[in-house]
């Protein structure tokens, strides 16, 4: 299991890596697509990442629901283990 | 030559070869007769009877952003940062173009094959799930002239000539005309290749297309000689920005020169082999000269297709004997650069507009024994060391698996 915190810090790794997102503007009111630039393929580039980092399952109907970098901490610390 | 709403002129070059990672470093690699091929050192070639490449001299990741470019295929990245080279050295951005009014031609002969191959291992190693969503746009054979339309904001038209070792001839074909019909005011023309894996070597030899020549790379690729054996794979972009004449006058742009006219024919005769007097070579050749409004008197260089096959370059030959005569100065850059394939027709045409700007013709390397055949002996082909000479015309032949002829004719302004 992961904190917090530290599903953050796993969360704007991977969004450096796909997407070029400076990790210091990675906080959890922030969204995806309107804050964080991110468009649809890197988004389910990310989602892919989150599966493979925190063992974790997003169906695509999931995804749909995860908007801000909140929504995917909620859901790591919801779905880990 | 007189200036009219359909004279069109280069006003940029942009390029990534094996032999610089721009078009400065190119042309003097070229004219001091560098070789741009090695011999491939990675385990899996040991079993491949061709194990020769010509790489680029400068590895595009030291050319484009990081994030940008793994959304890119190798063949798309080389294509942006030749197009992006093209455009800043005609101060496209700076032209005052309604972005409704730039259209971009890039061509490509394999497409986006690293990509196909790469995510297939992803696909039998981990899954669907795991296959990148990139995956499309990634290797769609449009994906160069579209990620360089992105990059230029191009809104007039972004188009992708397939026919394959023509695709960067034909796309430079396809912007005269657009440019002829109005329906652009610039365009970025070009094309792109980066296909340096085991299946398309595999593919190629298969074919006994490609030099066996392992142990002498930068002797392996020697169009026209007695001893040539195949041709040597080879990556890289190049890029044109064309427009009319008199736009280019008005915005006070730098012009390298005239493309004067353009000339496409299809064999008709087989899906691979060349015709054996290149007759459809011929008539691309006599098209684009009459298309210039020039006689075949008139063209003083032939940057020449040659690719070191066999039977290619003989057939070339007879055709450019027969078509223009044994007066042009001819080289076979190829013997230097590799063969582009897609890439091969943007970057001779950048090859052929730098030997009339500079009035010097580059070399063809390894030309140490002509070919008996007559056609052979009889043109003038340079070779061990650049020749000098005053010419006003030149002409650059691309020819494409699938019967495909290109000529493009250049003149000076």
């Amino acid at each position: 299991m992961s904190s917090t915190a530290e599903i953050q810090t796993g969360v704007a790794e991977i969004l450096e890596e796909v997407a070029g997102v400076a990790p210091a503007d990675v906080s959890p009111e922030k969204s995806f697509t309107d804050d964080l630039d991110v468009d649809s393929l890197s988004m389910v580039e990310i989602a892919t990442a989150v599966e493979d980092k925190f063992g974790v399952a997003i169906p695509d109907d999931e995804l749909g629901n995860i908007k801000t970098v909140g929504d995917a901490i909620s859901y790591i610390e919801k779905n880990q283990g | 030559m007189s200036t009219s709403t359909a004279d069109v002129v280069v006003t940029g070059l942009g390029a990534t070869t094996p032999l610089g990672g721009d078009v400065a470093s190119t042309w003097e690699a070229l004219l001091a007769g560098r070789s741009g091929v090695s011999r491939i050192t990675e385990d899996w070639v040991k079993d491949f009877p061709a194990q020769l490449v010509a790489r680029l001299a400068v590895d595009p990741a030291e050319q484009i952003d990081r994030v940008r470019a793994r959304r890119l295929d190798r063949s798309q990245q080389v294509a942006v940062i030749a197009a992006e080279e093209a455009w800043r050295d005609a101060a496209g951005a700076n032209a005052g173009v309604d972005p409704e009014r730039i259209a971009v031609v890039f061509g490509t002969g394999i497409g986006g094959a690293l990509t196909l191959l790469g995510q297939d291992d992803v696909l039998e190693q981990k899954g669907p799930k795991r296959v990148s969503p990139h995956t499309i746009p990634m290797l769609m054979p449009n994906g160069p002239a579209a990620a360089v339309g992105l990059a230029v904001g191009a809104r007039a038209g972004v188009h992708a000539p397939v026919s394959a070792c023509a695709s960067g001839a034909e796309a430079v074909r396809w912007g005269l005309d657009l440019l002829r019909f109005d329906r652009a005011d610039m365009v970025l023309v070009g094309g792109t290749e980066a296909c340096v894996h085991p299946l398309p070597m595999a593919g190629f030899a298969a074919m006994r297309a490609m030099s066996t020549r392992n142990d002498e790379p930068s002797r392996a690729s020697r169009p026209f000689d007695k001893g040539r054996d195949g041709f040597v794979l080879a990556e890289g972009a190049a890029a044109l920005v064309l427009e009319r004449a008199d736009a280019a006058k008005a915005r006070g742009a730098k012009v390298y020169a005239r493309l004067a006219g353009a000339g496409a024919t299809a064999d008709g005769y087989d899906l691979v082999a060349p015709h054996p007097e290149g007759a459809g070579g011929a008539r691309a050749m006599a098209a684009a000269i009459k298309d210039a409004g020039l006689t075949a008197a008139d063209i003083g260089h032939v940057n020449a297709h040659a690719t070191s096959t066999p039977m290619g370059d003989t057939a070339e030959a007879t055709a450019i004997r027969r078509t223009i005569g044994d007066h042009p100065l001819v080289t076979a850059t190829k013997s230097q650069t590799g063969h582009l394939l897609g890439a091969a027709g943007a970057l001779e045409s950048v090859f052929t507009i730098l030997a009339l700007r500079d009035q010097i013709v580059p070399a063809t390397a390894n030309l140490d024994d002509p070919d008996d055949h007559a056609a052979v002996q009889e043109l003038d082909i340079v070779r061990t060391e650049p020749r000098r000479a005053s010419f006003s015309a030149a002409l650059n032949d691309s020819f494409g698996f699938g019967g495909h002829n290109l000529a493009l004719v250049f003149t000076t302004v």
